[in-house]
């Protein structure tokens, strides 16, 4: 499984990260988290408000931070 | 310019559970919370002026006239009466843009165009949430849902000119006449600068990959959100921002305080009066390099405006400064040739300026 977290690194995009990496670690699963902060890469993924979180290929969420307990949803 | 908190969401959930979850939301108590909390809110609010006194004259013992008691009194007063505005706007627009998204303005501003589209754009620059950051992003949406330039522009200028922080500090520190101006002028100059920029046709200034982005379907992710919900969002908006800012406001009005009590009168109107033709535009050119949130140049604001410079060049610096930052047009270089940047920043500037000199005249 892959994560993807869009943004270009401000502190929403940091809190995104977080709060990815925590839903990972209470899940204990197999989750690559692939920061990506390109904005040609992040448009080509159809995103186009940040911070928003992709999950294999899939975007989740858009233009905010998630909350924990959605992420680990998620990830299933 | 502020980093907004994030509450544009696109997440979806299943409609079920939020059925469910809407029909628990105990109403009454809401509505009765809330009111009791407001009417809490306005009884303190009008209580500080003489409350301040008495600390000031009578439990400090601080001589009445005195330049010690006009500082500590200005700075007993003002620094609640600020934050409970703050917290009470912040809180309200944040559960106001939790109906506003940069996926749904960007749905409406598509079918929209130029000269109606620019006025709509400034208007929702003022409600959809946005930081700095998500400029760029942004920007690409907007060229790729065919959102004609300038009315892209209006939006990017908009958006961090016209600042509910610096609206409300404008409101409680010098007067609605003031506040209401800076409204008024900061979506006029958007509207304008973007109009402008629409009429010089200069989309092929905008980089070359933007533009060749595929025109195809925008994700939209659209999340049902209940009372609940958004009434969070308001909550989590004072925490975010009010916990954010509150130290360049105390900061700001102890700076405030200072020359209230000790520097003499019209001690700037040499500098930054209305008969230093040049204050205006040397205001601006300060101004760009200049990186600071509204809540901490507000205060500083009012503190000129007390000792005698012009309104007109004042806020010319104060717009300056909060919509022209060299940050975000670092970040709009990413999309942007170089000559489209200079043309933005000669627009904006050019407008912020007439507007310093036409307030300058009428005030």
């Amino acid at each position: 499984m892959e994560i993807k977290v869009c943004g270009p690194g401000c502190a929403s995009c940091e809190k995104t990260q977080k709060v990815v990496e925590a839903a990972v670690a209470a899940k204990g699963k197999e989750v690559s988290v692939i920061k990506i902060k390109d904005f040609q890469e992040i448009a080509q993924l159809g995103v186009f408000s940040t911070p928003a979180v992709v999950v294999d290929g899939q975007v989740k969420c858009v233009g905010r931070v998630p909350k924990q307990n959605e992420v680990e949803d998620w990830i299933g | 310019m502020e980093p907004l908190p994030s509450s544009g969401c696109g997440c979806t959930k299943p409609a079920a559970s939020q059925a469910v979850i809407e029909k628990n939301v105990p109403w009454g108590k809401v509505g009765i919370l809330a009111l009791l909390s407001f009417c809490l809110w306005l009884a303190i609010y009008n209580h500080l002026e003489p409350f301040s006194s008495y600390l000031t004259y009578s439990l400090f013992a601080v001589k009445k006239g005195s330049q010690l008691g006009d500082a500590v009194q200005f700075f007993l007063y003002d620094t609640p009466k600020v934050m409970m505005l703050l917290t009470l706007i912040v809180f309200v627009i944040g559960v106001l843009r939790s109906f506003f998204t940069q996926e749904r303005t960007r749905q409406y501003l598509a079918g929209k165009r130029e000269s109606a589209g620019n006025v709509m754009a400034a208007m929702l620059g003022i409600v959809t949430p946005f930081c700095s950051c998500s400029a760029v992003p942004l920007f690409l949406g907007f060229v790729q849902a065919g959102i004609p330039l300038g009315v892209t522009f209006s939006f990017l200028i908009a958006a961090p000119m016209v600042n509910e922080i610096a609206l409300v500090l404008l409101y409680g520190l010098l007067g609605w006449k003031v506040a209401a101006l800076y409204l008024v002028t900061g979506l006029l100059i958007a509207m304008v600068a973007g109009w402008v920029i629409g009429r010089l046709k200069l989309e092929t200034w905008i980089e070359d990959w933007v533009q060749e982005l595929r025109a195809g379907e925008a994700l939209v992710l659209e999340r049902k959100l209940t009372w609940l919900d958004r009434i969070d969002q308001g909550k989590e908006a004072v925490r975010d921002i009010v916990g954010k800012v509150w130290v360049y406001v105390v900061a700001g009005i102890a700076v405030g305080a200072f020359i209230h009590g000790y520097v003499p009168e019209a001690f700037m109107a040499q500098v930054m009066g209305k008969d230093a033709w040049w204050s205006v535009p040397a205001a601006v050119v300060v101004g760009i390099p200049m990186y600071s949130n509204a809540a901490g140049i507000v205060p500083v604001v009012e503190a000129l405006l007390g000792k005698g410079a012009a309104l007109g060049t004042v806020l010319a610096f104060m717009m300056s400064v909060i919509a022209l930052s060299l940050p975000e047009m670092i970040i709009l270089r990413k999309v942007l040739k170089p000559k489209l940047i200079a043309v933005f920043v000669g627009v904006v500037g050019s407008g912020i300026v007439f507007t310093g000199y036409l307030f300058n005249i009428i005030v």
